[in-house]
């Protein structure tokens, strides 16, 4: 099997003394949509900081298509292309300018860079803006800028650090088809976001990180079956003063005309519709409380803090 | 990366750098063309009458040379400064530190973009001169030499103070207290034939007398020190900053976390 990139025994102590990795080792397929999640300060953007070469290691490895960083960075860096947090061009060059000379950082003739610039920033429908300084651009915009300038030299390893955040949820889903497109074209993807639906939908293999470890490291469909209950909100078209009772399932109201149910992932909910209709009172609308991924990320996340604390 | 790529690569920094000065002409070429007309009204026309000749030569023809070195040093330093630290500030630093370029591509497309507006504002600054004074040329090669060679040094200390920068304020620091007094006091204005004995020997470990005089030397011919004695300092000072901006970038110093 051959990976993308390869993650051993990565330590970063930064020169405050603060240890942001704790030896974290992971591995990334070839072709994979991977999702690197964790809380705020967990040591996602150091990870990727490490990988992308602007945030110097303490001591492990890193592989880029088999390239190892510390002997061959010159190849890795060829083959990868970086999407930051935060919006690190400069403002007051036009948007074409900068996704040109960003080629021209890889060697790429002009001629070329030009054109694959026009192509993306069709793709990406950042065209009619092509000739504007990058601070009259939208938040929106802005990403789509960095995405543009990530992927004018056709990386093999694009690294997305929280793409879509601030964007608004069309252009966000917008965002995902692209995304979903180029992966499908061969493209490895690594992801990091907030937005858990976001790695929910789109990949396929993730690890948590939380205090510098990784907590997790699978598949998302094994990730999603260790989620033992869902949570459903009910709306009741009539109110309810008297909350149904049973073992199978957990009850509780939102407000008169709304109810909370928590159940097992064997249980169904016909005993709750059934509760309520003994009780004469009718559904008319149902929905999950939250994203699945959410509650197990929560469920990772509060247990490490509990093994750290020793709570 | 070849070396057809790592031409593509330096080319971009270098176009990038000329565009950024050229796009700010006016904060950029004009105002250094207004203090030096300034300079050669005052200094040359109204004082320079009453002081004489110096050197052989009548003052404003002894001032000139010194009056264009001290602009191509001043340019090329605040051009590298102010772009390569307003690069790290914005954040698109890392556009270049992800990227395949090389540290020394990196570091000579900067240089590059220096002497380029160093050469840029030392042409205006010529052709300024001419309308108050005759220049003849003793030897065009030193004068390119010179001129070529201060750039790339000042370019290089600019870097420096770039890389070590954490505001704007510091930027403004060394040309304000170091580079403005050195070039006062580095022959611009004076021969240091001039000073007692003590002075004229502390005023040799001022690097700009060298490269002021060894520009005087090709323009008229005459210097207070030896040109070959020049270039070699010169030359050193180019290695050693070099070489220590090199290892600020391999090490990643005020740009890599």
């Amino acid at each position: 099997m051959s990976y993308a990139l390869e993650i051993e025994q990565l330590y970063k102590t930064y020169d405050n003394g603060f240890t942001a990795l704790q030896g974290i080792s992971l591995a990334v397929q070839e072709g994979d949509f991977f999702a690197l999640l964790g809380p705020n300060g967990a040591g996602k953007s150091t990870t990727l900081g490490v990988v992308s070469s602007l945030v110097n290691k303490s001591q492990g490895q890193v592989r880029v298509f088999g390239h190892d960083l510390d002997i061959d960075l010159s190849a890795a860096k060829q083959l990868m292309g970086i999407v930051p947090q935060e919006f690190n061009f400069n403002m007051f060059e036009r948007v074409i300018d900068i996704v040109v000379q960003q080629a021209g950082y890889y060697g790429i003739p002009k001629v070329e860079a030009k054109q694959r610039a026009t192509e993306l920033l069709k793709q990406l429908g950042l065209w009619d803006q092509h000739k504007q300084a990058a601070r009259t651009l939208s938040g929106g915009m802005k990403r789509r800028l960095m995405i543009a300038r990530a992927l004018v030299h056709r990386p093999k390893l694009l690294i997305l650090d929280e793409p879509t955040a601030g964007v608004d949820i069309e252009l966000r889903r917008s965002m995902w088809a692209f995304f979903e497109q180029i992966n499908a074209q061969g493209t490895t993807i690594i992801l990091t976001t907030h937005y858990l639906e976001e790695a929910e939908s789109l990949c396929r293999n993730i690890a948590i990180i939380d205090h510098g470890k990784i907590v997790e490291n699978t598949s998302m469909q094994s990730l999603l079956r260790q989620l033992n209950t869902e949570t459903f909100i009910l709306d009741l078209a009539e109110e309810l003063h008297k909350l149904p009772e049973s073992s199978d399932y957990r009850a509780h109201l939102l407000n008169p005309q709304q109810l909370q149910v928590t159940i097992n992932r064997q249980q169904n909910l016909n005993k709750v519709f059934e509760a309520l209709s003994d009780m004469g009172v009718q559904v008319t609308s149902m929905r999950n409380k939250t994203n699945r991924l959410e509650e197990l990320f929560i469920d990772l996340v509060q247990n490490n803090q509990t093994e750290i604390t020793g709570a | 990366m070849s070396i057809t790529e790592i031409y593509i690569a330096w080319m971009t920094i270098v176009r990038k750098e000329i565009k950024r000065f050229m796009r700010i002409w006016v904060q950029t070429l004009i105002p250094p063309s207004i203090t030096m007309v300034l300079y050669f009204v005052i200094f040359g026309n109204l004082i320079g009458e009453r002081i004489g000749p110096m050197g052989g030569f009548d003052y404003m023809q002894f001032v000139v040379p010194g009056l264009i070195m001290m602009a191509v040093i001043t340019n090329s330093y605040g051009n590298v400064v102010s772009s390569f630290y307003s690069t790290k500030y914005q954040g698109n630093i890392e556009e270049m530190l992800v990227s395949p370029t090389p540290n020394w591509v990196i570091l000579a497309g900067y240089i590059t973009g220096g002497v380029a507006r160093g050469l840029a504002v030392g042409l205006i600054v010529t052709t300024l001169s001419l309308f108050f004074t005759h220049l003849s040329i003793h030897n065009f090669a030193i004068i390119v030499m010179v001129v070529l060679m201060t750039s790339i040094l000042f370019s290089l200390g600019g870097f420096i103070n770039a890389i070590y920068a954490n505001s704007f304020d510091d930027i403004s620091i060394i040309p304000t207290f170091v580079l403005t007094p050195l070039t006062y006091l580095g022959g611009v204005f004076y021969s240091i034939d001039l000073l007692p004995d003590f002075w004229a020997t502390v005023s040799q470990a001022n690097p700009i007398l060298y490269m002021v005089n060894a520009f005087r030397y090709g323009i008229l011919g005459v210097s207070d020190i030896s040109v070959a004695w020049a270039f070699a300092v010169i030359g050193f000072f180019i290695v050693v900053l070099f070489a220590y901006s090199m290892h600020l970038l391999n090490t990643g110093k005020g740009i890599r976390k």
